[in-house]
């Protein structure tokens, strides 16, 4: 056993057993903190060193039964985990990710205390969100993709409706619905192409998908593009995304917001250049993207709830990553590579923040709030960093990834790029002006001009004597003091961000090289198949 | 491999009326519906893995065929069936509780978007410049309006003659 064949199992196994044991620990608030957050720093590491390995050695290939092939030259049997460069890097990011959102979460459980929510049920919930997000993540075959998209979605379910108030039940009932059907169309496309291929093995399905007719082949990546479409929430399946996300806890909006989409994503990566490297879906796609941008761009505009807003900003944003995608070319597919961690990172980062201003201003929506700056200047800089980030404003990482996107557009020279470029920066533009229509209305303008600002004037003066006492930002002057559990994490973030700004060069170039190992899949299935091609 | 004419009809119709019904608002059938779709699902991985054949246990011929059955397309079912079993039970608890808080059983729209959708130009407008949206003209045909006074009251329009106007002008101030 090598260390590379140790490690690929573990991000799926370490959150799987904390799950268990945290489950059992219900009742010992302590051991399932510390059990929690040491799984998930354990998984950083794994993930850190499997990034290292697989950068240093190629991709990674491991057959979890060890019951090798029927014969040489064929797939596997059983169970194959793969990381190559792309899923590392998605590994990493998560990882840090998760990790950062959960201990926000157990900062804002410990401050806020633990009668509301029914924690005991949270910390395994998330584990094994984590352990769903790694799987589909690792997944070497189509079956083990799904069945990792159906762990992290039915421990989706449970974090969405937690405490299951009025508002995310009715939201929970959509999205399990929507997340259902999405589940049947994909199983509808594994059962297709099983019939047309007689493997699920993704390597051995790159070989065998070759012989099969041109317009079967469409079809099959038709019906895996709706399926994925549907969780990446590429326009016109989006729909579903902001009705949905801004009514769950922060943390878990942040953690949903950041990684969920980001699978859907992955997926539609694997598929388009692994399994159907010709797919014939390119112009498709590229539609596809400029209107996700254009409409969820627009959609965030006409909101006054800063969850929904930027849970509109996210779907416009899936559109880069499509473009990135669909473009099928080197520097398309690295940029893309790039602006997903990227989006990761910052979109989790501004949802933290937000629930930040919701706990310590007692609202989200832009008719309550103002005069954030001056109350607390900290609260305005951990906001406008991400912001300006997400903005795509230079020196930050939105900046580079979209760069390196119009760049591959413009390589491109068809009409439909060029149109893509210009739709890319119109919605960048349009990314600009909402997140300064946050800032403008939130933190600038005196709270008395806020539309229902006057609710802040009814202070029970008596709660307002006690400094120490957690009242409301609606209730008193200035937001009090920002629980550290809750503000590290969030700096923590955005320092991984800035990161991605400061160590562009080497992140940049890592991105390449995944894009090249991706875009070469003759590299992927040999290290499956085994052998040269 | 030969296919059969009728389970392929029967995963068509059972997916037709899934899809019927999970477009219904009622909770209750769109689960119905899932399932329908769910079974369906079912229906066409076992249809597709070929043919029926002798157990896939070593040795073992019970059916007296030549082949063996595709034991992956039921290891693939069973997964299935247990994961649409669980959110099964998890959408039912979802219903009731549903049931429980609305005592409907129907999926509601989304309040704040229902209210976004419905902003005037100007209200919304007004959101953005942080004033008071402009009041409502008298003499419109909304129903409230026409229930108001009647405009032919001399005594009341001279006591206070410039309401509207101080509405318009003064709103941004109160």
């Amino acid at each position: 056993m090598t260390l590379a064949a140790v490690l690929t199992p573990l991000p799926v196994l370490i959150p799987t057993v904390g799950a268990a044991v945290t489950l059992i620990a219900g009742r010992r608030p302590r051991l399932q903190r510390v059990v929690a957050l040491g799984a998930l720093s354990a998984v950083v590491v794994v993930c850190a060193a499997l990034l290292y390995l697989t950068d240093r050695d190629g991709t990674l290939a491991l057959n979890v039964g060890g019951w090798g092939s029927t014969e040489p030259g064929m797939g596997p049997l059983g169970i194959t985990l793969v990381v190559d460069r792309l899923s590392a890097l998605m590994l990493v990011v998560s990882a840090i990710v998760l990790l950062a959102v959960v201990f926000y979460a157990i900062g804002q459980g410990i401050r806020d205390g633990d009668e509301q929510q029914p924690v005991s049920i949270f910390l395994p919930t998330y584990l094994a969100l984590s352990a769903g997000v790694c799987m589909a993540f690792l997944a070497g075959d189509l079956f083990n993709l799904y069945v990792g998209f159906e762990v992290l979605l039915s421990a989706s379910f449970v974090l969405l409706t937690i405490g299951a108030s009025a508002d995310r039940v009715r939201a929970g009932i959509s999205y399990v619905m929507v997340s259902m059907v999405s589940s049947l169309i994909f199983l509808i496309g594994i059962a297709l192409i099983y019939a047309a291929t007689g493997t699920l093995n993704l390597a051995e399905l790159a070989l065998r998908l070759d012989h099969v007719g041109t317009g079967t082949r469409g079809a099959l990546f038709a019906v895996l593009m709706v399926a994925f479409g549907i969780k990446a929430a590429v326009f016109p399946l989006s729909t579903w995304l902001p009705d949905s996300y801004p009514t769950a806890p922060a943390p878990v909006t942040a953690v949903f917001a950041g990684l969920l989409t980001k699978v859907g994503v992955y997926a539609i990566i694997r598929a388009h250049t692994l399994l159907f490297p010709d797919g014939g879906l390119d112009n498709v796609l590229l539609v596809a993207a400029l209107l996700t941008m254009l409409v969820g761009i627009l959609g965030a505009i006409a909101q006054t709830d800063i969850k929904r807003l930027l849970s509109f900003t996210l779907v416009s944003h899936i559109g880069f990553m499509v473009f990135g995608i669909a473009l099928s070319n080197q520097l398309g597919m690295s940029g893309a590579i790039y602006y997903v961690a990227h989006h990761i990172l910052v979109q989790t980062t501004l949802f933290l923040v937000v629930g930040l201003i919701e706990r310590q201003a007692g609202a989200s929506t832009l008719r309550r709030l103002g005069g954030l700056a001056a109350a607390s200047p900290l609260l305005a800089f951990v906001f406008v960093v991400p912001a300006l980030n997400l903005g795509g404003i230079p020196p930050f990482s939105g900046f580079i990834g979209k760069v390196a996107l119009l760049e591959a557009g413009a390589s491109d020279g068809s009409v439909l790029a060029w149109t893509l470029v210009g739709g890319g920066v119109l919605t960048s533009l349009l990314t600009l002006y909402v997140v300064a229509r946050v800032w403008t209305k939130a933190f600038w303008r005196s709270r008395a001009d806020a539309p229902e600002g006057e609710l802040a004037m009814a202070a029970p003066a008596v709660l307002l004597e006690d400094p120490n006492a957690d009242v409301p930002f609606v209730d008193r002057d200035d937001v009090g003091r920002m629980p550290f559990g809750m503000l590290a994490p969030t700096a923590a973030l955005i320092a991984v961000g800035v990161s991605m700004t400061v160590f562009a060069g080497p992140i940049f170039s890592y991105a390449d090289r995944a894009a090249t190992q991706v875009l070469d899949r003759g590299l992927y299935i040999s290290a499956v198949v085994g052998g040269p091609r | 491999m030969t296919t059969y004419l009728i389970p392929l009809v029967l995963i068509g119709g059972l997916t037709s009326c899934g899809v019927y019904l999970l477009l219904e608002r009622n909770l209750t059938r769109m689960l119905l519906g899932l399932l329908l779709i769910g079974n369906a699902v079912n229906l066409l991985i076992i249809t597709v893995a070929g043919e029926m054949g002798n157990p896939p246990i070593r040795g073992h011929t019970t059916a007296a065929r030549s082949t063996t059955a595709d034991p992956l397309a039921q290891g693939m079912i069973l997964t299935a069936i247990v994961i649409t079993m669980g959110i099964a039970a998890f959408i039912l608890a979802l219903t009731y509780r549903s049931y429980r808080i609305t005592t409907a059983e129907d999926v509601s729209n989304d309040p704040e978007d229902a209210r976004v959708a419905h902003l005037s130009d100007d209200e919304a407008m007004a959101a953005d410049e942080d004033r008071e949206p402009l009041a409502r003209v008298r003499g419109s045909d909304e129903p409230d309006e026409l229930d108001a006074l009647p405009p032919d009251e001399p005594e009341e329009r001279t006591s206070k003659p410039d309401e509207p106007d101080a509405l318009l002008n003064e709103g941004p101030q109160q």
